[in-house]
């Protein structure tokens, strides 16, 4: 059984389709990335994942539970939809960190909050995992930092520990490291490659060519709001069989 | 003289004063209110509240004390008569907590406003709740965005309070310009600049200490 199933997912604002009937799937321990010009609906689609859109169309369905589906209209809870949320992880293009919160606080702040009773034995557990994911991170130094203090490459390791912090079953980001100078992008792919390594589940939605090739299991290249070609990243990248496809990646002469 | 005058004008101080805290006791909270009111899907909340505040920040509070204190005696319902200074005091009060609250609800408003989106979706995310975004999230953010512009109304309300006076409310101005019409006396209306100065300075240095306590996050 496929960990994420994603069938036919229907996204519309007002009038304009955003997505059209995207459907994949993919396996525990596999990275995905997500290619596509500009407007093609990347984004729109980690957020209706991460239930900030609902989708018009399609269901989600993550370990054959079936977190999501538009024909049944159904009035959720906030505390249902919390717990459904859970499942995924989010990485921003821009990191929304919180600012008057030091890089350890922005991990343990949503695990503390999620605690049942906060005793001290829980309390210190969240601490430790949090030090531990930022030392993962290559931050062990910077744990008391405010964001303002950290350059953009650690800010959204920051991030990705924090997304880390609640175990998702799949870790999604989006465009990580498109807010970044070029200087810092390497240092975010670095962990994510390493994150890819340790078979995380991961959703990765860039524009870093040569890395989505490296890391990814499975390459799903989106156009005007469908997917206009998947495959291996051998299949997408050296031998794509959609002309469409093949334009968009001769616009990325030097993949790294 | 010199003493007579002080304590007549520390008299008068202290309506200012009390003027002046019980407007900001009320309008704090009243003003939070009409921001979520003016903020609200709800168009029949949003636009009455909406129009209250352009009516209230388009005109005059001097002209304001005056339509709230003579006004109900023109309609036939002279509430505030009767009950002498206290009636004086309280249309005063009525005015300036109605005015106060609409300034008070756009600087709100415009310090919810300037959270990122982000920084929601960010919580949401992270599985909180939404009263848990609000407290651990988005509060402290909006608190230090409004302190400049809060401290800046608030310091206004201090000088504004002496409008009070076209009511006739005993505060400090009242209390100085009494000397000029008894005694023929014009310093002591001069000398309540003091008092303003003093109580201005002690707020001035007040919210330099918030704004500084807060200043370790950007
Ligand atoms: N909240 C929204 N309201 C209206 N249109 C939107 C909204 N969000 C995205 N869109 C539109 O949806 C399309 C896809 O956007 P997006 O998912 O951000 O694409 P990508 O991430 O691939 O650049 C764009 O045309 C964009 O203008
Ligand atoms: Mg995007």
């Amino acid at each position: 059984m496929a960990l994420l199933e994603v069938s036919h997912i229907e996204k519309n604002f007002e009038n304009t389709k955003v997505l059209k009937d995207i459907s994949f799937q993919m396996e525990e321990g596999q990275a995905v990335s997500i290619i596509g010009s500009s407007g093609s609906g990347k984004t729109t689609l980690l957020r209706c994942l991460n239930f900030l859109e609902v989708p018009d169309g399609g269901t989600i369905t993550v370990r054959g539970e079936k977190l999501f589906d538009a024909s049944e209209k159904a009035q959720e809870s906030e505390e249902e939809l919390r717990k459904k949320r859970l499942h995924f992880g989010l990485v921003f293009q821009n990191f929304n960190l919180f600012p008057q919160y030091t890089a350890l606080e922005n991990v343990t702040l949503a695990p503390k909050l999620a605690l049942e009773k906060p005793d001290s034995e829980s309390l210190g557990r969240i601490e430790a995992h949090g030090r531990e994911l930022l030392r993962k991170m290559g931050l062990e130094n910077r744990e008391n930092n405010y964001p303002h203090q950290l350059s953009g490459g650690q800010q959204q390791r920051v991030a990705i520990a924090r997304a880390l912090a609640l175990q998702p079953d799949i870790l999604c980001f989006d465009e990580p490291t498109s807010a970044l100078d070029p200087m810092l992008t390497g240092e975010v792919l670095k962990v994510i490659r390493s994150l890819a390594e340790q078979h995380t589940t991961m959703i990765i939605v860039t524009h870093e060519m040569g890395f989505a090739r490296d890391v990814s299991d499975q390459v799903i290249f989106m156009d005007k709001g469908v997917i206009a070609e998947q495959g291996t990243p051998e299949e997408i990248f050296t031998k794509p069989k959609e002309e469409k496809t093949r334009q968009f990646l001769s616009g990325y002469t030097n993949p790294n | 003289m010199f003493i007579t005058v002080t304590l007549q004008l520390l008299q008068g101080f202290a309506k200012t004063v009390e003027l002046f805290a019980l407007t900001l006791l009320f309008s704090l909270p009243l003003g939070l209110l009409l921001s979520l009111g003016s903020m609200s899907r709800a168009k029949i909340l949003k636009y009455p509240i909406k129009f209250l505040i352009w009516v209230i920040r388009g005109t005059p509070l001097m002209l304001q004390l005056m339509v709230i204190f003579y006004g109900p005696g023109l309609l036939g319902n002279p509430v505030w008569n009767g009950m002498g200074n206290t009636g004086r005091f309280a249309a005063a009060l009525v005015a300036f907590v109605i005015n106060y609250s609409c300034y008070f609800s756009e600087i709100y408003r415009g310090g919810i406003q300037s959270v990122p989106v982000g920084q929601y979706e960010a919580g949401q995310v992270l599985g909180m709740t939404r009263g848990q975004i609000f407290r651990k999230v988005v509060l402290l953010q909006v608190i230090k965005r409004i302190v400049p512009p809060m401290s800046n109304e608030i310091i206004t309300l201090v000088k504004d309070t002496s409008l009070a006076n076209v009511i006739s409310v005993t505060e400090i101005i009242f209390m100085g310009n009494s000397f000029t019409k008894s005694n023929g006396l014009i310093w002591p209306l001069f000398y309540t600049g003091v008092f303003y100065l003093l109580f201005c300075g002690l707020l001035t240095i007040l919210f330099g200490y918030i704004e500084k306590k807060l200043s370790y996050f950007r």
